[in-house]
């Protein structure tokens, strides 16, 4: 039985990384479940007001995205829209080489990397420079983020002090204080000497067209000291209708990402410097990027951008605690990279058809999520529509057989019975190529077919 | 990139189309958005204080105390936003040497830089800084120890009051502790990028 795309990569994660990300989530994890019951009066209607209030912004993104960028001119902020990847990637470029600028500084945006903007600006002649701790070890090692809050959950401090001696950043040292002090010294000069500061947007209030940034590092407020010309790239679904929504999204994004009550710096950019002001660009650009996110809204898993990008659905996840983020081929990974991912493939759906199909379906993405994203009842949508699009499945047994014995009642019960005799088979030896190939890689848990139905007829009987 | 606009719109018109209802706006109490028991009956600049002290910073109520700390820490030559300075300069001794004018060209050499802020957050022991108030933003930023100077009556219960006294200015910034990474191996390392220290002088 041949193996899908995700399970090839997990079969080559070393023991050592697994356990790291799984330590890594699950400490995360728990953390935020204390904060958040512990601080707020009612979590989970927070969450779902979270939920609708996104919901409702994107199901209003006709009216918001004029109205935002009415705000956002009227504040002196020069506003662009890219359809896709190459028109985001080719405006940076002609707001560069209109201002004869030929270095730029990067804070941390998912955007940007799903645009593959850093690689595209060096083509052209740039220095694009990451500056978020992880990011910048990303870039020098020619690697991908594996996590969308902790790029580099991947990696060891050693193979980080290799990294840091190859590229001239010190002697061997993987301490790490000492990687980040070396970081630190390197990256300050560097944002002395850009011309242009770029962030994301994590969220742009309709209202007043104020884009509000969060980073732990403070790299974001680097790069927007020392430039004079500030570029945000931003999806076209960040938008929240009002500024008081910000108290929202913002008391739930640093507790889910990072269990935190709030991201160390939380910048809100209402605009360019203006001439009483000491400091901070002369000039601001947002670019609204589309890249497939119309057709996600159109597509029946629109929920999904309703996503604020926490981290917290991989961080609870059993599957990507197992394969960590490369193996979901994209740049979000994890159960919201299941869905979003095929998503944003548009025609190319079936290269990442596979994604959705790497889920328990246990359902505990869903209720960590901040903003209440159903994102099981999504993952089922677009297996269904795999299997409607008749995208071929690659390691998934025939469920013929299955299908018939599930419907019949007496087969069923008999098969329940039965399976006891499973637990004495010596499965790994049976000459059946999938069946042996399967549990060579995994432990069958002792069969306890029937137990649920002699529970419940014990229930049913009168006086238990 | 005009036609992209008309494109994007079109299409975002088009996927919004086919829906018969759209989900509406819901409105709701603030209360909603702030952390419980943790400011009734408080006295909001000693909530801040140890609120702050949650997130490795640091409150004090008279420059002597600051003056105190940054000697203690060895941080002796800094920077001072021009307006406080006439104000805190008869605390500190001669072993300083304080510039009001930050030089970017010796980013490195200022280990401390006292600025402005706008007000704060008790809940969260959030400092609050804004363009208007901050004489330099890379003198709030680059020295190892960042003081900012608050005025008691600025200082906001939670984030929903804080949010509704953003203002006009074009960059105002919730500073909550010194800059921190915990990418290398999920290990908290302060003084990333910005401060290491971050101190509150609630005046």
């Amino acid at each position: 039985m041949s193996c899908q795309p995700i399970d090839q990569y997990a079969t080559q994660i070393p023991r050592e990384k697994r356990a790291a990300v799984y330590q890594g989530t699950k400490a995360t994890h728990e953390k935020r479940t204390k904060l958040l019951f512990d601080q707020f009066a009612d979590p989970n209607r927070l969450r779902r007001l979270a939920g609708e209030i996104k919901q409702h912004t994107i199901e209003n993104l006709d009216t918001y995205l004029p109205q935002v960028e009415a705000k956002l001119k009227a504040n002196g902020v020069n506003v662009h829209w890219a359809g896709n990847a190459e028109s985001a990637c080719k405006a940076v470029l002609d707001i560069m080489q209109a201002r004869g600028a030929t270095k730029i500084v990067k804070a941390k945006t998912m955007v940007s990397e799903e645009i593959e903007l850093a690689p595209f600006l060096e083509k052209h002649g740039m220095e694009a420079l990451e500056t978020d701790l992880g990011e910048f070890i990303v870039q020098i090692d020619h690697d991908h983020p594996s996590h969308i809050v902790r790029p580099i959950i991947h990696k060891s401090r050693a193979e980080i002090a290799r990294s840091f001696e190859r590229e001239g950043l010190g002697a061997y040292n993987d301490d790490p204080e000492t990687i980040t002090r070396r970081a630190r010294q390197f990256l300050r000069h560097k944002y002395l000497s850009a011309d242009v500061g770029m962030t994301g947007g994590n969220f742009v209030s309709a209202e007043s067209g104020r884009i509000a940034v969060v980073t732990n590092e403070g790299n974001s407020r680097f790069c927007l000291a020392a430039t004079k010309c500030h570029i945000a790239v931003i999806g076209i679904e960040k938008i929240v209708p009002r500024d008081r929504d910000l108290a929202v999204f913002l008391n739930l994004l640093a507790r889910s990402a990072t269990a935190q009550e709030l991201t160390t710096y939380t910048e809100f950019i209402r605009g360019p410097k203006s001439p009483e002001q000491p400091d901070g660009p002369e000039e601001m650009h947002v670019i609204f990027v589309d890249n497939g996110r119309s057709e996600v809204l159109a597509s029946e898993c629109r929920e999904i951008l309703r996503c604020i990008r926490c981290g917290a659905c991989l961080n609870v996840c059993p599957i990507y605690r197992q394969v960590s983020g490369h193996a979901y081929r994209s740049v979000y990974p994890g159960p919201v990279g299941a869905v979003l991912s095929p998503l944003l493939m548009g025609e190319k759906f079936p290269q990442k058809a596979d994604l959705p199909k790497a889920s328990s379906l246990c359902g505990a993405c869903n209720e960590v999520c901040p903003v209440n994203i159903p994102i099981p009842d999504l993952l089922l949508r677009l297996r269904n529509r795999a299997k409607e699009e008749n995208v071929p499945s690659v390691g998934t047994p025939p469920m013929g057989g299955w299908s018939i014995l599930a419907s019949q009642p007496a087969a069923w019960r008999a098969a329940l019975v039965g399976g006891k005799i499973m637990d004495f088979l010596p499965l790994r030896h049976i000459p059946v190529p999938p069946l042996s190939k399967w549990e060579a890689k995994r432990d069958l848990p002792p069969w306890r077919g029937g137990q649920f139905r002699k529970w419940m007829k014990q229930r049913q009987r009168p006086g238990a | 990139m005009s036609d992209d606009r008309e494109s994007i719109l079109s299409r975002v018109r088009g996927a919004l189309a086919p829906l018969h209802e759209r989900a509406p706006l819901p409105d709701y109490d603030s209360e909603l958005a702030v952390m419980r028991k943790l400011i009734a009956g408080r006295d909001l600049a000693e909530l801040f204080a140890e609120r702050i002290k949650r997130v490795n910073g640091l409150a004090v109520t008279n420059a002597a105390d600051l003056v105190a700390y940054l000697r203690k820490g060895g941080w002796l030559h800094g920077y001072c936003d021009p307006v406080l300075w006439p104000k805190l300069q008869p605390a500190f001794g001669p072993d300083f040497t304080v510039e009001t004018t930050f030089d970017r060209k010796r980013v490195d050499d200022y280990a401390f830089g006292i600025t402005r802020a706008a007000g704060a957050i008790a809940e969260s022991g959030t400092i609050v800084l804004n363009d208007a108030l901050t004489s330099s933003r890379l003198g709030a930023l680059a020295p190892w120890v960042h003081v900012a100077v608050i005025e008691r009556a600025l200082i906001h219960p939670d984030l929903p009051t804080a949010v509704a006294a953003l203002g006009t200015d074009p960059n105002v910034i919730w500073v909550t502790g010194p800059s921190r990474t915990a990418d290398v191996e999920g290990i908290l390392i302060e003084g990333v990028h910005g401060p290491g220290q971050q101190v509150a002088l609630v005046v």
